[in-house]
Formats: C-alpha cells, structure tokens, sequence
C-alpha cells in the first residue's frame, strides 16, 4: 500500500502542473489589463504602471512567469495580489467558510442521501420508492440557484413571518455557529443528495439480487442482518466512491451557494477575482481545489482496498 | 446466444435463472436485438412519452417562438417601466418584470439559447469524446496515456469555476455558442472516459477476437464491432447531460458570465429578479419554473433511454 | 433444537426411508412481461433421511426452481406458487410463517449453490461467513464460532484452516471455495442438504472430490440429500433414486441402477445416448434434437413430442399421466414411473 500511495503522489504532480499551466495560461492570455483594471475608470498614470509591471514581473515572457509561480507553489508561496496582499492569507481568510459549508453539505448528503436510497430500494415499487424518484427527479431537474431561492423564501422568510420560526436565515451570519451553515449546506447538498439517493437506490437492489444476498437467506438469517451485514455492505462500495469525489465539487459548485447566502467564501473570492482579473488569485483558488480534487481521490482509492478486499494496490 | 442450438443436457449450462429462461428468445445478433428491444421498450415508457413531448414541444417554440405569442421582446416598445413588476393577469400569464418587459413573451424567446445550448453542447461533446475515446482504447499505449493525462487534468479543475474563467476570457460578449464551446471544453473528458472504459471492456470479447481472426481490418473492427456494441453507455449519459447542460448555462448567465443581454436567457433573466425576490416572486418564479421543466423533460427522455439500453438494471 | 429422539432417528440405520421431505403437487409459475411462464407443473417427489434423491434436467426444467421453492428463497415475485404443498416432517412448510420457516432454512435444510465464487460474500472473510451460523443460531461468541469455523474448513480437509479462516473467497481455489460452501450448508448438521449443480463449476478431477466428501459427510450424518444436476454422470456413483425432469414436470422416476439398465422414457433414453462412451469411441454422439421447449410456449400434449422420435399423434395431443412401470409380466417395478404415452415400448421395445 505505502509503495502505491508514494506513485499515486508522483502521478499527481503531473496532473497538478498541467492544470495550474492551463489556468495559469488562460489568465496570462486574458485581454484586458488587469493595472488598468486595477486603477478602474481613471487612466492609470504610465510610471504607476510600469513599476507595478515590473514588480509583479508582468513583463517576463509567459513561461518565465509560469516557472516562478510553480516554483514557488513548491515552496508554500501563492504569490500576492495586485493590491500587495499575499494570497495565501486571502485563502486563509476565505477557505474556512468553504469548508465549513462543504463538510456540512458533505454529512448532509451522506447521510440523507444513503437513508433516502436504501429506503427507497427496500420499498421497491412501493409509494415511498416512487415519492423518493420523483421527488429526486424534481431536485435533479431544478437548478441549484432556483432551490436555493426557494427555500430560502419558505425557510428563511415564511417561516419566520408566518410561524414565528427564527430558525434559517435568510443571509449567513457567522455569529450563529453551525446553525448559520445548514440551509446554504442543504442547498449546496441538494442536487448530490439526489444522485446519491438514486445511485444507493439502484446499487442496493443489485446486490439485493446478488448470489451471496440468496446465500445469506439460505443461512436463515434475518432480513435485517441480510440486508445490513451483506447487501448494505457491498451496495456502498461505489456509493463512497461518489462521496470522495464529490468533495472537491461541493466546494467548486460552493461558487453559487455563497452568492445566494451572501457568504464570504472562495467562491465570492474567486468571482471578484475574474471580475478584476487577478491572475494571482485565480490561479491560486484553482491549485487549492486541485490539490483537495488529487488528495481526496487518493483516499477514496485507497478507502475503496478496504471495503473491497478483492482489491489490492501494489 | 447461437450456442443454445446445440446444447443438450450434458452441456455444462447454468440452470439459475428461471427467470431469463422464459423470456430468452432466438435472436440473430446482440447488438440488433439490444436496439430493438431499446426501442420497443422507450415506447412503453411513460417517462419517455411525457418528456418526448415536452421536448418536442421546446424545440418547436425554440425555432418558432412567433407562433406562441404575439408580441417580440427586441420590438421598439416592447417593454413599458409602468407596468414594472405586475403581477400575473389573464392577458399576461406570468406578468411583468422589473423593466415592465412581458415575462412570457420574453420566457418563451428564452427557450432557443437553452435549447441551442444544449443540444450543440451535447453534440460536440459526444462526438469529440467517443472518437478520442474509441482511439485510446483501441490504440492503448502512448496516446491512451497522453489522453488519459490530459482528462485528469480537466477532471481535476472544478467545472464551474472553469467555465467562469474562459467564459471571461473570451473577447466578446458571451452568446449561445460562446457558452456551448465553452462548456464542450470542460465537458468531452466524460464521455471520453466511458468510451475509452467501453471500447476496452469490448476489445477482448470473442467477436472481436473472431473478426480479427478473420482478418478484419483495424478500421472496420473499431467501426463495424466496437463501436457499436461501446456506443450504449455514451448514449446513456449524454441523453443525460443534455439537461445538465440547459441547467449549466443557466447557472453562468446567473452569475453574469453567460449569455450577456440584450439576448434572452432563463438564467439572466433570474439572475435580474434575484434583488426583488421576495418583494416580487413570480419575476423570478416563471422562468425558474419553465427552466426546471425544460430540464425535467430532457433528464426524463435521458432516463428512460438509460432504462432501455442497460438491461442490468431491470 | 435437535430433540434426542430426533438424534436417535438420526444414527439409527432401520430409520432410513422414513420420508424427510415430499413434494406434493407442486406448481410454480413467473410472471413476465411476456407471459406467464409455467417454470413448475405438479411435480411430486420426496426424500428420506440417508437417501439421495438425483434431480435431473436441463435448463429451464424447473429443476433448480423447485429446490428454490423448497428452501424459501424463491424471489416473488416474478414467481409465484400457485399450487401444492412441501412437507417437511409431515408438516406443510408453505403453510408456515415466514419466522417459522427462517429457523428451518439453514439449521434443518441446507443449500450448496453452484457458484461458490459469487454465493460468498466477497467482503467478508470465509470465517466469519462460516461462524456466523453460529454466531446467529447458537449465539456462539465471537471467538467460539472463529473455532467452530476453524473446525468446520478441517472437516471438510481444507489445508492449513487456521491460517486460512481470515482470508477471503477470492483468495481460494474454485475447489477449496465449494468445500466451503459444504461446511457451511453441514454447519448446523441439517436433516436435508440441497445441492444445486454443486460441481458444475469445477474443473472434471476437482468434482470428483468434491462430490466424495459430499456423499461421504452425507452418510456420516445420514442426511437427505437433493442432488440437482443436468449431468447423468455425477449422478451414478452417489444417488439413491432419480427423478428426471422436463419442461416443469417430472417424466421418469427410477432407482438409479434401474434407470441406467432400461429407461422407460425417450428423453432420459436420449440423455443416455448422448453420453460419451469408451467402447463407441470412433461413432458420432446422439444429440437430442431440437431446443428445450419455451416454458411461455409450451407444446400441446407431452411437452417433449416435437424432439421425440418415437411421438405419435397422441403424444402431440395429451399430457402423458406419471404411469406406474411394469415388467414384462406385469409386476409393478417398485419407484419406477414413466410420463410416456409408449413406455412399454420404450422399455421394453
């Protein structure tokens, strides 16, 4: 196992320098000037100009550019905004919202999710199997701005005009601890819960079918212990697989969810900064969520060998 | 399934599926009879009914939108500021919004940008992902690994955030085919890997051993056995994708990166009724609505296609 | 529990014969999109502690779908018994509820499947699979029922058991996995172990071996034992009596010595043709013509006339009745039954 996570890591850091190299590029060839941009609607004073030129090195050829920013990605150094602020504390500032929301969102759609396939594949055909389809389809088919319009009218304005509920709200306020992150996490969560209560639904009753699920019957074992112990179990092999990789999306998708709840997060951080054309910060935002995308998938991968024993990395 | 001819009682045949037994019928070739049976049974599906209307229907009111109503969204008067958010009437079904624009006229204008975006997105993408797809796994080696290298990269960078940054990149204001190319760039690594995962699953089965023994050509091997017998599972998700592009583009016209105004888009146009939401719901609400109904129609149409063509999940 | 009379009955050899389990009647039909499949169509049989009972017949013969109905694992739907009782010990199980017949499954009737490989749980080791019979039905601890295992892979001479009891199905040979499969069918040292084509899927000298040590625990703990195949050849060495079934119903039952020497049905006739055979090396094989019938379709009078060289137009009209067998003179062959229009002919022709 030690021998495949250290050539897991080494595959990863061709994947890490071919996508900082594309975004990098993409910024580097964005029109627009970003010093022009940086001084707004006023005409930027030349020498201003030029000095920041220099300091930022704007003025290297793209690969010589490149090559400092990678070479100081190695080293920890994100390199700073055209203001001067580095952006590594800039992500500091913001990350920790993401990720709140992000693990919050995370639980909900596990747990949910899982709770809402297996009752759904258990009831096969029956009234509440049909509710969870449809009402999954109807989450699938409804984009996440509008879900989080919605509930934040009922949640965060009916329930509290009509009913007295001060519970939600409808902007997030970090002074109410956890309680603050749960509608943006739902809403966040919401299109994932709805795959994974499909995919859990789907993989549930094929194990249900599978030769050793019969075995099990044929042991005399209760429907609960064949279920749980012996279908449960191989059903959420490919169940987790979509959790892992769904990590890093729920913090790339957390972009629209921090618009509507108004939260200060990358997300926010990263439309400024296409807004300003910041290469910096882009390119920064874009290597963190890589990092996170390599790193979760080499645990997923790894947490895969333990729930499948047939599976051995050497 | 030519082999049942000749098999007696002493051939070594499962007798575990009573189930299969009755329903197995002679059938002179697999990937004929999968199709037939693909398409015998979309026919009997509801899902497949309701959503083939429903997208029938958007694409004619996409090519014609005229015969829906009367009046044009770009017609000089079009939009009056003193009817500024009214409210649904008997003349005006979905009311005005903020600009006193007539939010059904323009809804039902809307509809060719999502459909453009959709189909032309889907489209591209199959195409370009199940050819290179088909060309890594069949050729393997060297320019499997590059292209393989190549997708992980693109897995790696958030869709979303991708779409941010190019569609800004772009030196013209974004449209329908700025915002499909765009996508399509972020898109093709999907289908390319479940091309590629297929066309290796297939490469080794006995008919295409057979045909190579025969002395087919590799050309006529990949086009005349694999690719038709690989085709099934990219059909399936890009049926599939079709909604969750229309959704995409809403979610960048939303952020303000998509198709740019003037033109008419269900995402801009929520996007606009986002700051009066809860003075003036039905702004926002109408076109949401229509939107995640567009979607439904194609995730159901995908739904029963995937139904027809995977016959494990039956 | 096992009583001690019951105990008694168990070791006692005059005990044998004494009926385990009958099927009466039975009639299992499925439900498909096509139709209504007839997958069983009254058949009768039963089994005595010690005895071997050989099920015999091709796919889609039902064969498989009784043992199924038996053991309560049937999935319904698309099936459905329409008809018939199973007796065991006297007593009607598909009368039973369903917590009543759960404590019979796996302690009282035991199931080998064919396919060792997928009827294990490829996520959890042989042992725990194996001593969680005990775990379940003797509420053994955990590391008594790892003991119990442990005895269990010895008994049926899988090598080095103690090192091998953490390891998964998948790290067995084909052979060794079955051997499972055997130790946890004998775990609570049932009354009647079904066996569905149990070395089917092993190589020709592995089924050898296993199907020894099946008959050999079998006599140890004189048990019932069904013994499902479509192979006549597993079969001579190690069963009692056959039934041989067609298209849902049987068509001959026979001691197995007896059937072997005369048949008295065309298709079983057929299936012995077909046998490869040393002293006709050189001479082309019999193959049965035809396909085994479609059960949506299944032909008017005996379902077997369309392969039949000998059908005449009455077998294309009526069902053949399970005829008692006679000799020459008439004396009734005792366990012998034919469902021929012509078995006269056929036996002794």
């Amino acid at each position: 196992m030690g021998r495949y996570v250290i050539r897991r890591l080494i595959q990863a850091i061709p994947v890490l320098i071919g996508a900082t190299f594309l975004i990098y590029a993409i910024v580097f060839f964005l029109p627009g000037d970003p010093v022009q941009a940086l001084a707004g609607e006023k005409r930027a004073d030349p020498i201003v100009a030029e000095m920041i030129r220099q300091k930022y090195h704007l003025n290297d050829p793209f690969i010589v550019q490149y090559w400092d920013y990678i070479s100081g990605v190695f080293r920890g150094d994100l390199g700073s905004s055209l203001q001067g602020r580095s952006v590594s504390e800039m992500l500091g500032e913001a990350f920790p919202y993401t990720v709140n929301l992000a693990l919050v969102a995370f639980v909900i759609e596990a747990v949910v999710g899982v709770a809402a396939g297996v009752m759904a594949a258990l009831r096969k055909g029956k009234f509440l199997d049909q509710l969870i389809l449809i009402s999954t389809l109807l989450v699938i088919s409804i984009p996440v701005f509008v879900t989080g319009f919605i509930l934040q009218l009922v949640l965060g304005v009916q329930l509290k005009n009509d009913y007295g509920i001060d519970f939600f709200s409808v902007s997030f306020n970090e002074d109410d601890g956890i309680r603050a992150y749960l509608l943006p996490a739902f809403v966040l969560a919401s299109l994932s819960l709805a795959y994974v209560a499909r995919l859990t639904r789907t993989s549930l009753m094929e194990t249900m079918r599978a030769d050793y699920v019969r075995t099990a019957v044929a042991k005399g074992l209760k429907r609960r212990r064949v279920i749980v112990r012996h279908a449960l179990r191989n059903a959420l092999i490919p169940i987790v697989t979509f959790l892992g990789a769904d990590l890093g999306g729920l913090m790339g998708g957390a972009v629209i969810t921090e618009k509507i709840f108004n939260m200060h997060g990358i997300g926010g951080l990263i439309a400024q900064a296409v807004y300003q054309k910041q290469g910096t910060i882009i390119v920064g935002v874009v290597t963190l969520l890589v990092l996170i995308y390599l790193v979760t998938t080499l645990l997923v991968d790894m947490l895969y060998a333990v729930l499948d024993p047939r599976i051995r990395y050497e | 399934m030519s082999d049942t001819i000749t098999k007696d009682a002493s051939a070594p045949a499962g007798d575990n599926s009573p189930k299969a037994t009755p329903a197995k019928k002679e059938k002179p070739e697999r990937v004929a009879s999968l199709w037939s049976d693909a398409v015998r049974d979309l026919r009997r599906n509801p899902l497949f009914i309701i959503g083939g209307v429903l997208v029938l229907a958007l694409i004619v009111i996409s090519i014609v939108p005229g015969w829906f109503t009367d009046g044009s969204p770009f017609a000089n008067g079009a939009c009056d500021l003193s009817h500024s958010l009214e409210r649904p009437s008997a003349e005006h079904w979905f009311g005005y919004d903020v600009q006193g624009c007539d939010i059904y006229t323009r809804t039902v204008w809307g509809a060719r940008n999502s459909i453009i975006v959709g189909i032309l997105t889907t489209t591209t993408v199959t195409v370009v992902g199940a050819l290179l797809g088909l060309w890594a796994g069949w050729k393997g080696g060297v320019i499997d690994s590059i292209l393989s290298r190549i997708t992980e990269i693109f897995f790696s960078i958030p869709t979303l955030l991708g779409g941010m940054l190019i569609m800004s990149m772009l030196p013209f204001a974004g449209n329908a085919y700025s915002v499909s190319l765009v996508m399509a760039v972020l898109g093709w690594p999907q289908i390319f890997r479940i091309m590629r995962a297929s066309v290796l699953s297939n490469k080794n089965n006995d008919y295409v051993m057979a045909a190579r023994a025969l002395g087919a050509g590799a050309g006529r091997i990949t086009f005349r056995h694999i690719l038709p017998n690989a085709i099934a599972p990219v059909i399936v998700v890009a049926a599939i994708s079709l909604g969750v592009f229309i959704g995409a583009e809403a979610a960048l016209s939303y952020l303000g990166i998509g198709v740019q105004p003037p033109q008419i888009s269900w995402g801009l146009m929520i996007s606009d009724a986002q700051v009066r939401f809860l003075a003036a719901p039905h702004v926002l609400l109408f076109p949401a609505a229509v939107l995640s109904v567009t979607v439904l129609a194609f995730i159901m149409l995908g739904d029963a296609v995937r139904d027809a063509l995977d016959p494990k999940l039956r | 529990m096992t009583t001690v009379i019951e105990k008694n009955q168990k070791s006692g050899r005059l005990e044998v014969g004494t009926p385990l389990l009958e099927v009466k009647d039975l009639h299992v039909e499925f439900h498909t999109r096509d139709g209504v499949a007839k997958a069983v169509n009254g058949v009768n049989y039963s089994v005595a502690a010690g005895e071997t009972l050989a099920v015999l017949g091709e796919s889609g013969s039902g064969k498989s779908v009784t043992a199924q109905t038996i053991m309560g694992i049937l999935d319904m739907p698309p099936g459905k018994i329409s008809q018939g009782q199973i007796l065991f010990r006297g007593k009607d199980m598909l009368a039973m509820k369903e917590e009543e017949r759960r404590q019979i499954r796996g302690q009282k009737i035991a199931m080998i499947f064919q396919d060792a490989l997928s009827s294990l749980n490829p996520v959890m080791t042989v042992g725990a699979q194996l001593g969680e019979m005990f775990r379940v039905h003797r509420g053994a601890s955990k590391k008594e029922a790892r003991e119990k295992a442990i005895e269990l892979m010895e008994r049926v001479r899988i090598p080095a058991a103690r090192q091998r009891v953490g390891d998964y199905p998948h790290q067995f040979s084909g052979g060794m996995r079955q051997r499972i499969m055997i130790a946890m069918a004998l775990s609570m040292e049932p009354d009647l172990i079904i066996a569905d084509e149990p070395t089917t899927a092993l190589d020709v000298t592995v089924q050898a071996q296993v199907m020894d040590l099946l008959a050999e625990l079998q006599a140890e703990y004189n048990m019932g034992l069904i013994l499902i195949t479509h192979d006549l050849g597993v079969v001579a060495d190690v069963a009692d009596k056959i039934a041989v079934m067609y298209a849902g119903r049987i068509v001959e039952t026979a001691p197995v010595r007896d059937l072997y020497a005369n048949p008295a049905h065309p298709y079983t006739k057929g299936l012995l043709r077909s046998i490869p055979r040393l002293d006709q090396k050189g001479q082309e094989l019999y193959a049965i013509k035809g396909l085994p019938p479609n059960l949506l379709k299944v032909p008017a009078g005996c379902a077997f006339n369309p392969r039949c060289d000998v059908a005449t137009d009455l077998c294309r009209t009526e069902i053949p009745a399970l005829h008692q067998v006679t000799d020459k003179d008439g004396k009734e062959l005792t366990g012998r039954r034919s469902a021929c229009h012509l078995w006269k002919e056929t036996l002794h022709g």
